[in-house]
């Protein structure tokens, strides 16, 4: 029996819904597409899912949004996966537009400015949080401590775009670890 | 017109070249407010907490916020796709080759280097921005400069005390104490948003 194929729309509205619940990050949204995903619509096995999360994680851009990528990539071809993301970033768009709007018109009130001045010590913390969650997990030797520290401090006093230090690093791993095998 | 143009661009370079989801993207938000001049230091980082604190995902939230800033509603949505559109087009092309991609010792290799490098950046920008909240310290980038110039501003202390109490205390919540530090951030960001309100209504900042 041929499978129906799943509509484009089905796909924007599912995708749109998941936008909605995912509150943070692109690890925020792991437990929701397992539900509604693999769970409610079988769109895409537990393993797949891994797999599109391990790939999404080091290919550039959002994790959330590679994801989203792949699975409607799956179901309808690339049509599918432009529409899901599309779907996906489609709450965000609504909802950021709505506060930004708000925010700028509420944003000579002192006790707004108050607020954000606590909110931005928040965020200081936050990202300090995030800072050492990812070295836990791309510091694992010598080398990468040295890159990490050599991008550290040129991002903090060199004024160039951080792409070359995106580029730059790729083509060192690359070289790094094909020295590594010469020199066994 | 030309600035839908400069947003397009800006942020399909954001979301090519930043790898490891939303807050890879902050260095190089960081780096076109710099410049261009569409918003300050501050006004990211209140950009970056209304996105922790809202439905969708944070890198999303943020190109959509810092769009809507440079060109209102038009601008929100250029940045956006944008951003998504080199994700897209790569996923189209590794979804082609899943397995060979999954398995190549290039991509290994270079990502490697890639993810040591990320974290650099991120924390590069968690530096600054560090620096101008708890510190009284600066940064200048001047136009054709290629070193970044730091000074304390006049007429101040160097720290920000009260500031740097509540970072203490957060920073003990986020990950020190069992009960708190699964709890998410939009907790503790609201709980910040009130203690600025209490200190400013007891005269502390």
């Amino acid at each position: 029996m041929k499978e129906k194929e799943t509509s484009l729309s089905l796909l924007f509205w599912t995708f749109a819904k998941m936008g909605i619940m995912t509150f943070g990050g692109g690890y925020a949204m792991l437990p929701i597409l397992q539900r509604e995903v693999v769970e409610n619509r079988h769109w895409a096995t537990e393993e797949e899912i891994m797999d599109y999360y391990a790939i999404g994680q080091c290919t550039p851009g959002i994790i959330a949004v590679n994801t989203a990528t792949f699975i409607g990539q799956k179901k309808r071809g690339s049509i599918g996966g432009i529409v899901s993301t599309l779907g996906l970033v489609f709450p965000s768009l609504v909802i950021i537009s709505v506060l930004a709007g708000l925010i700028t018109n509420f944003s000579h009130l002192v006790w707004v400015q108050n607020a954000f001045t606590g909110i931005q010590v928040c965020v200081c913390v936050l990202i300090v949080n995030a800072v050492t969650k990812l070295l836990k997990k791309s510091v694992v030797d010598k080398q990468t401590a040295l890159i990490f520290v050599v991008v550290l401090v040129g991002g903090i006093f060199v004024n160039i775009s951080p792409a070359w230090f995106v580029i730059i690093a790729a083509a060192v791993g690359i070289i790094l670890k094909n020295l590594e095998v010469k020199g066994r | 017109m030309r600035i839908y143009v400069r947003l397009f661009w800006e942020f399909f370079k954001t979301g090519l070249f930043s790898v490891g989801g939303g807050m890879a993207t902050l260095p190089f938000l960081k780096s076109i407010g710099e410049n261009t001049g569409w918003y300050t230091y501050t006004e990211l980082m209140n950009m970056l907490a209304v996105s922790e604190s809202t439905p969708g995902p944070i890198g999303i939230n943020m190109a959509t916020y810092v769009g809507f800033t440079a060109g209102g509603v038009p601008g929100a949505v250029i940045a956006t796709l944008g951003e998504v559109t080199p994700s897209i087009i790569v996923i189209l092309i590794v979804a082609a080759m899943l397995k060979k991609f999954r398995d190549s010792k290039l991509v290994n290799n270079a990502f490697y280097g890639l993810r040591p490098a990320s974290a650099g950046l991120i924390g590069a920008a968690c530096v600054t921005v560090v620096l101008e909240v708890l510190t009284h310290v600066s940064a200048r980038t001047q136009e054709g400069s290629l070193l970044n110039t730091f000074f304390l501003e006049k007429n101040s202390g160097l720290l920000n005390w009260p500031g740097l109490f509540l970072a203490a205390v957060l920073l003990v919540f986020t990950n020190w104490v069992k009960p708190t530090k699964k709890l998410h951030p939009i907790v503790f960001i609201g709980f910040s948003a009130i203690v600025g309100v209490a200190a400013g209504a007891a005269g502390i900042i």
